[in-house]
């Protein structure tokens, strides 16, 4: 039996970790002699006090989404998928490739047609560690995270050379108009008011909630998901029952890059609409931290995507409107994935141990 | 929330946290910070050098990503700041798209050229300052052999190397002229560990004068270079106190300068395009009590004389970003 019910678990644990991170937060704004009640407000005024707030929350929790989707993917069956910059990078090529080289009459199949190019691109990158794990035992940590940095060469040596458009910036020439995805101020434009002015949020975030179903279907109601999950419990225990952990490997971290790969819909197609230098800009590293905090559940991903956005949102606006440094800003950040992330026994033994009394009381 | 709402709450904001005034201009950092001893600091000095004489307050923002430049620009030009100086070619694509939704504000670039009636674009002739410094580096240059160390590998730093290269073969025909670049990705900004190995490895090839155009790393270049007892140049900021008596010169690009101007004539900005070469002293090398026992006065003079025909147009340095090539130098 559970010492705790369900709903500690997955509510209130997360809030109070929040909750302490946020105290802490407060006392290192207050020690640089800024006001940390002005500075919550406007963080939270400009994260979700409007449209165009919300719009760019969203489009920040578009990525995480993906990524932290990725990296939950891989912590089932016990790998640990740290190169999500790197798949989401070498995505952002597939992306590039396919608006730039194919002429699409409509966006909505540029859409899928850059969906399977970013997935395939990313599917590929992790191709390769996941090989070198299942077949010859290189630790997947260490593989990945130094294909992180052959995908940033791999991207310069293209966007310096045969991709590269005329003049300074070693970026790819725009997209074409017909693939570019429409944002939420184009979808929600109901006559006079604009709804999500100049925001990046586009229809993206849509595909991110398709991919978080798909992937809790795929865990929980298939038998791949069961041999995946299997696999990640105890691998000798899978492979008695006959369940290939090659295959397995692969497949996992096929689905992983894919997913990785996925995120340069929204940043590259959708925001920038071409491909410049470091596109991805860690966002692969915090889907680590939200798939941390997310549990692996794909419903988890979502709400620590959408506290990631708004904590990237709202330090935008931070550094926009007060003194307080940037640094800080990620100082902030940081405590927020220490408290959730790594102290989370801190707030739940104490918890587990309050709950038990309540019940002893009880009884 | 309608579009006034939110203009107002902007700006209720703006006057509560910030405590700026409407109308006070507004610089835009890029993503390496306002402290990166180099380009950033460098705007962030002619920001403060108009705030301290002027007594004057403006808005400044460092971005953490490039999803928010848009964003940045939007957010300043609605809230009333005026001119709005962005420091970075980075800035140029958001700037493109946003300046016209913004008439009445003025915008300035530096280092890109944006194309619209209230953007005022400021490039460098780079390469003629990387002409000057590479001429002194092989008059002083005592093996034939001088080097360069670029930050991350972009057609910018490769017009710097190209600048250079050129100075240097125009003083000595058969001198030799090595070019690393420290890196692809933006950590080679500040990579002073890599610089430092690149020097060292230059110095083992013949090197005696090794040029650092290369943001954070370059600090390691100057570190070598001074221990190993070999002449460097500086980039940028005039970096000559670094090492004294170690550091030839530095390559100066007045950032400042363009960031002080375009802040003194605030709303009144003239828009256009802008160059700052070694016409108008927007590059040029540095001469202080720090290096003024290396720099002979042969040195001075061929240097001095060469900036005069770059100046008067009689001499041409080619530019590298202008077709991608490098006569003086392969890459």
């Amino acid at each position: 039996m559970d010492v705790m019910p369900k709903w500690a678990d997955v509510v209130l644990i997360p809030l109070i970790s929040i909750l302490l991170a946020a105290i802490l937060s407060a006392l290192v704004i207050l020690a640089i002699g800024e006001n940390p009640w002005a500075a919550l407000k406007l963080m939270v005024n400009g994260a979700l006090g409007s449209t165009y707030g919300w719009g760019y929350t969203l489009y920040y929790a578009t990525n995480f989404i993906f990524t932290g989707l990725a990296v939950a993917i891989a912590f089932h069956a016990r790998l640990f998928n740290i190169g999500g910059e790197g798949q989401a990078l070498i995505g952002g090529l597939g992306v590039a490739v396919i608006c730039l080289f194919i002429p699409w009459p409509h966006w909505t199949l540029a859409l899928l047609g850059s969906a399977i190019g970013a997935a395939l691109f990313g599917a590929a990158w992790a191709a390769i560690p996941a090989f070198l794990q299942a077949k010859r035992g290189s630790h997947i940590v260490i593989t990945t995270i130094m294909f992180n940095f052959i995908a940033a060469a791999v991207l310069n040596y293209f966007l310096i050379g045969a991709l590269k458009a005329p003049g300074m910036e070693p970026a790819t020439a725009k997209f074409p108009q017909a693939t570019h995805l429409p944002s939420f101020q184009d979808m929600f434009n109901f006559g006079e008011t604009t709804f999500f002015r100049g925001a990046p949020a586009n229809v993206t975030f849509f595909v991110a909630i398709a991919a978080c179903l798909f992937l809790w279907i795929l865990i929980w109601k298939t038998r791949l998901g069961y041999e995946l999950r299997s696999f990640g419990h105890s691998e000798s225990a899978a492979k008695y029952a006959g369940i290939s952990p090659t295959k397995i490997i692969m497949v996992t971290m096929l689905i992983s890059g894919g997913l990785a790969g996925m995120m340069a819909i929204n940043n590259v197609q959708g925001e920038a609409e071409r491909l410049v230098l470091n596109a991805v800009e860690g966002a692969g590293f915090i889907g680590i931290a939200v798939a941390l905090m997310g549990r692996s559940h794909p419903f988890g991903v979502l709400l620590a995507a959408l506290l990631f956005g708004f904590l990237y949102q709202g330090g935008a606006e931070l550094a926009l409107w007060t003194s307080i440094p940037r640094e800080l800003i990620i100082v902030i950040q940081a405590l927020v994935i220490l408290f959730t992330g790594a102290l989370d026994n801190m707030v739940r033994m104490p918890l587990e141990r309050l709950f038990l009394a309540m019940r002893r009381a009880k009884t | 929330m309608t579009l006034m709402q939110k203009f107002l709450g902007a700006s209720a904001v703006l006057a509560l946290t910030a405590g700026t005034a409407a109308a006070d201009p507004a610089i835009l950092f890029d993503l390496g910070g306002k402290f990166d001893k180099s380009f950033n600091e460098s705007a962030y000095n002619g920001a403060e050098r108009w705030a301290t004489e002027t007594g004057g307050s403006y808005a400044e923002v460092e971005i953490q990503s490039d999803a928010q430049r848009e964003q940045a620009i939007r957010r300043f030009a609605e809230s009333g700041a005026n001119p709005i100086v962005m420091a970075g070619f980075s800035w140029a694509t958001p700037l493109a798209e946003v300046a016209a939704d913004y008439p009445d504000t003025k915008f300035a670039i530096i280092d890109m050229v944006v194309d619209a009636p209230n953007v005022r674009s400021v490039v460098f002739n780079e390469h003629e300052g990387s002409y000057l410094v590479g001429m002194m580096a092989a008059m002083a240059s005592e093996s034939g052999t001088v080097s360069f160390v670029g930050g991350m590998d972009i057609p910018l730093i490769r017009k710097f190397a190209c600048g250079y290269a050129q100075g240097a073969l125009a003083v000595n025909p058969d001198a030799t002229v090595i070019a690393n670049m420290t890196g692809t990705t933006p950590a080679a900004w500040n990579d002073p560990v890599k610089g430092s190995e690149l020097t060292l490895a230059q110095i083992s090839q013949g090197s005696d004068v090794v040029f650092a155009a290369a943001g954070g790393t370059g600090v390691g270049v100057l570190q070598t270079a001074a221990d190993e007892d070999i002449l460097s140049i500086g980039v940028d900021a005039n970096q000559n106190y670094l090492h004294p008596g170690e550091v030839l010169t530095s390559m100066l690009k007045r950032v400042d300068n363009a960031v002080y101007e375009a802040f003194t004539q605030g709303t009144d900005l003239e828009t256009g395009f802008n160059v700052m070469g070694v016409a108008n002293e927007g590059v040029g090398y540095a001469l202080d009590e720090f290096n003024a026992e290396l720099v002979t006065a042969d040195m001075q003079a061929a240097v001095d004389a060469a900036a005069a025909s770059i100046a008067a147009g009689e001499l041409v340095v080619h530019d590298y970003t202008a077709d991608e090539t490098c006569p003086a130098l392969s890459f």
